[in-house]
This record gives structure tokens, sequence and C-alpha cells, in this order.
């Protein structure tokens, strides 16, 4: 076995049965439903004992036309269709798509809005990191951090319940800001959890990025260079894994990004051990920013004075003309929108998510087309595990963190 | 950091100093370049613009397809968004294409990841790149043989009498 494995992949491919140990080649199905791809996606492994030799996969198993679909929708209607692309930091996908909009309409935020987005982003990002690096874990046999983060992420989600009362698909915040500001109950949650983090955290990285074991199941795994993951349009930690110190939040700073101490940390390799390392320090990262954030929170309304977007209060529709004349236009979607077209990309958790939108003045977009990270990336993947096992396949799915929604769309 | 290194007219005249007529029509919606080239040298004008030492769009961002149907001749519009990683400036390079026979060449050669957004943009706008290595339907069922994103499909029932659409939009 130890032959095979070291041969390159082209000596492989072309070396054919004779020379294998087995003898000939299998086809296995990895998925639509394999506890590995955690998501319904489909690769049709053709292997020589436990090596890959080639890899076909199928995708679109829950494609919801969410392009279409946006078609016919007013622009504050498509913020949910948005929670359902990444589901794991639905947060950021409606905070980019808000900002999307902002763009296009001319608004102006206070300043209060965006670090409350901020320390929104934030938190989705660190949600979807850890629940990517520790299912890295539970792939390579290590549940117990698993379970360990988990308390951290209920944390976190509690968090967005009190900033808008739900917790996965979110809908979180409106054209213009917020559609309150954030709670008493949402400071007392914000401090425990500032409180509590770093340490919680700490002991689950100890559990993995020094294990011995989950070094060697990880270490030159699944690697791609920095030319190829380019050459592939890899955005977000997989290509900072590879080295490139590409991220939007400090290249196209949004949001006041420009305001905040962070770093991006950038890998070597390009395997799932730097994909993993990259991960987890973007976590400590993201905490750093949330901190400054809430410390330095500014005082002001935490949404834009902008009558034409932003719903005015509910006492208000009952009691005042304009208010109810407003209300009235934005629900039926009699909003104006500038004739244009504009791409607006957010760092998302899987990288660079950007929306391109043509608008004709009309109440719904002309044309919307979410950049979707995963989608982009993830057909890179026969390239990567081309001669790797099939255990070690399993490890680079889920160290590149494809996440259904967001492939399909 | 966030400045660009070089300026939108600095990219017009390289882009017009190498193809002159066939640029055809520029424009600079919320500040980013767009350029319109025939639709048989988009190839030629991508991979300039990858290879120059100057500019270095090197960086696919995404592939789109539009479709307006009032415009005879050209109802499809391919969109190719391309960044600069190093000068941090974005611009678009469009080609307009006729309904009947929306051809355009693949740019699979020049980027790998253009590979799934060609697939894309042909299964939902029919829009054929062709020498792709495998263009077939990719988040639709193969058997399906319309293209859904075209306008002649509306979201909602066609037949439907009982709504003037003069007060519901389009």
């Amino acid at each position: 076995m130890g032959e095979i494995v070291n041969k390159t992949k082209d000596e492989l491919l072309r070396a054919g049965s004779s020379d294998t140990i087995q003898g000939e080649i299998a086809t296995l199905n990895l998925g639509p439903t394999h506890p590995s791809t955690h998501g319904i996606f489909q690769n049709v492994l053709k292997v020589d004992g436990e090596t890959i030799l080639s890899t076909e996969q199928t995708v679109g198993y829950i494609h919801r036309a969410f392009e279409k679909l946006a078609e016919r929708r007013t622009y504050f209607q498509i913020t949910p269709i948005t929670d359902r692309l990444n589901y794991c930091s639905s947060p950021l996908n409606n905070i980019g798509w808000e900002l999307t909009v902002e763009k296009l309409a001319g608004i102006e935020v206070p300043k209060r809005v965006d670090y409350m987005r901020v320390i929104i982003m934030e938190l989705a990002r660190i949600a979807d990191h850890m629940v990517c690096t520790s299912v890295i874990g539970v792939d390579a046999g290590a549940l117990t951090g698993f379970t360990w983060i988990f308390s951290l992420r209920e944390m976190i989600y509690e968090l967005y319940e009190e900033v808008c009362g739900a917790r996965l698909t979110t809908n979180i915040g409106r054209i213009g800001g917020f559609e309150r500001d954030f709670s008493p109950a949402f400071h007392k949650k914000m401090k425990e959890f500032l409180k509590v983090f770093p340490q919680r955290f700490e002991e689950f990285d100890q559990l993995l990025s020094r294990n011995r074991i989950f070094m060697d199941r990880t270490v030159g795994v699944g690697a791609i260079s920095a030319e190829r993951a380019l050459n592939y349009s890899f955005t977000g930690p997989n290509l900072r894994a590879t080295g490139v110190d590409y991220d939007v939040r400090v290249q196209e700073p949004y949001c006041s990004y420009d305001d905040f101490e962070f770093d991006i940390p950038v890998g070597k390799d390009g395997d799932t051990y730097d994909r993993f390392m990259v991960r987890q320090e973007e976590i400590r990262q993201s905490y750093r920013i949330i901190k400054q954030a809430y410390e330095n929170l500014p005082e002001g309304m935490y949404h834009a004075d902008v009558p034409d977007y932003y719903l005015p209060k509910k006492e208000d529709v009952y009691n005042k003309m304009e208010s109810l004349i407003y209300h009235f236009k934005i629900i039926y979607g009699e909003t104006p929108i500038p004739v244009g077209e504009v791409y607006n990309s957010i760092e998302a958790a899987n990288g660079e998510l950007g929306f391109y939108m043509v608008s004709d003045g009309g109440r719904t977009p002309y044309r919307l087309q979410f950049r979707r990270p995963c989608f982009i990336y993830y057909q890179a993947y026969p390239e990567m595990i081309t001669g790797a096992t099939i255990s070690d396949a399993v490890l680079t799915l889920s160290s590149m963190n494809v996440i259904a929604g967001e492939l399909d769309a | 950091m966030s400045k660009s290194k070089i300026t939108n007219e600095q990219l017009l005249s390289e882009l017009q100093a190498k193809f002159g007529d066939a640029i055809l029509q520029s424009s600079q919606p919320y500040g980013m370049l767009n350029v319109y080239v025939p639709a048989d040298r988009t190839h030629e004008v991508v991979e300039f613009l990858q290879k120059s030492e100057t500019l270095k769009m090197n960086y696919l961002t995404n592939i789109a397809g539009i479709h307006y149907p009032e415009d005879k001749g050209k109802e499809l519009v391919v969109v190719y968004q391309l960044h600069s990683l190093v000068n941090n400036i974005r611009m678009r390079v469009k080609a307009t294409l006729p309904i009947e026979k929306p051809e355009v060449q693949t740019i699979t050669d020049l980027y790998s990841g253009a590979n799934w957004m060609e697939r894309e943009t042909y299964d939902f706008f029919g829009i054929i790149f062709k020498g792709h290595p495998n263009l077939k339907k990719i988040l639709n069922m193969e058997e399906q043989d319309y293209f859904p994103m075209r306008k002649e499909y509306p979201l909602e029932d066609p037949t439907r009498e009982d709504k003037d659409n003069r007060f519901f939009g389009r």
C-alpha cells in the first residue's frame, strides 16, 4: 500500500490496473447523504483500494432558485432568502445584502449601526468557524471538542435571539440599520460571553491544535498551492491557508472595519491543518474585533433616518398619517430605487460573498446574482483529493467547509 | 491600503490602446469600470487583462448572465467580473449575444474556476461556452430542456387574470 501512496497522481492514473495491489478499480458513492458531507451533495469516487483516482461531483440537490425568486421580491423581502445561503452564519449574509441595497440607494448609516453590525458579523464568523474546526476534529475521530464548543455557539445564538428573536435563519437587521437597539438582556449576555469565551475556546484549541494524532491526520492532507487556489478563485480562510492575505475587510473596508486593530492570519502549505489553524486564529481575531467594537460602541441612533426604506414604529403607524403612508409604501414595495448596477462584497465566513445586482428602478431587482464562495472553491475538490485516501478526502471536505445551502443557492 | 493603485481611466486607456474599436462602450456605474466588447473577442480581452504586467487583473470574481428580452439581436449579456488583488481594482467585461445563437468562447483555459461559473450560466441562461470541457447543467437536472432564468418564465402563473399588472410591477 505504501508504495502506491508515494506515487504522484499522474503516475497513478497512467499505471492502470496491472500495477496496483487490488488490481481493480471500484466506484464508490460518497454522498448524497453521508455523515461526512454535512449536507447533501454527491461525489462519485473511482478508487483503487483506498486510493482515489478520480472524482465526479454532483451538486444541486437543494437548489431553491434564489436568484429567480429574488426577481419577484421587493428588496426587504430578499433578506430572508439570504439566511438560507450559508445557514451557519446567516447574519453575515443578511448584513451583506443590506449593505448592497444601501450602496445602491446611497444610504449613509450612523456609526453606531456600523459597530453593531461588526459585533453581529464577527459573532457569526466565530460561530461558523467554530463549527467548521470542531467538525474537522469529529471527522478525525475527536468528538469531545465538538460537544465542548457548542456551549459557546449556544451563547452566540442566544445573542442573536436578543437582537432579532431567531437563532438559525435570523433575518437580522433592516435596510438602514436594526429594528431595535441592543437590549439590556443583550448587554448582560454579551458581557458574560466576553468573559468566558477566551478560556473555553483555548481549552478547545488545546484538544486539537498540537494533538499528535490530529496533526498526523491533517498535515499535508488535501493541499493546494497559492497559484492554483487563485486560479480557482478561492477566497476566505481556504485562500489564506495557502499564504495569500486577501481579506475584503482590509482591502475594501466596509462597516468601519478600518477603525479596528486586527491581524489577518495566513498559512503556508494550504493543507487541512493550515485551514484549521487559520480558522482558529481568525476566531481569536474576531474576538479582538468584538471587544474593541463593544467597548467603543458609539452613542446615537440604531438606524439611519431613511423613512423611504426603514419601517416606522408600530405606534406611529397607528397614530400618524405620514408613518402609515410610509408603512404601506414600504410593504407594497413602492420604495424609490435608483437605476443602476452594483457589486458589493463582504468577507463572509467562507470568503468573499458578493451580490451583483442590476436594478431597473422597479420594485424588485432586475437581476441578482449571489457570488457564493463555496460554489466556486468546491470545484477544486477533485484536484485536491486525487491520489489521497478516502479518509483523507473526508477530512479535506470538512476543512473546506462546504455548506450545501451556499453551494446550491 | 484600501486605495486602488491604478484608476479606471488608466484601465480603459490601456484597453483602448490594445483593442481600439473593439471596446464598444464603457461606463462606470458606482465606480466600477464596465466595458462592452464583441462576443468573439471576450477571451482575448480577458487573457490580455490576466497577463498584463501593469494591470494584473488576474482574479476572476464571477461570471453572470443577464436577459433583456426587449433588446432585439442582443438579448443576452454575459458579464465577467475581474479583480486585481495587487492593484485593488475591479472591472466588468461584458458582451451581448443574440438569443438564437448565444455563443462565446470559454475561459476555462485561463481560469480553472470558470468551469462551474460557466456551467451555471449555461444552466440558467443557455449561453453556450465554446470549448468548455464539460458543458452541462449543474444545479438543475440534465433533462431540463429550457433555461429558467430567462425572463419568459415568470414566477407567477402567467394565466392568472384576477390581477392588474399595472399595480403589481412587472
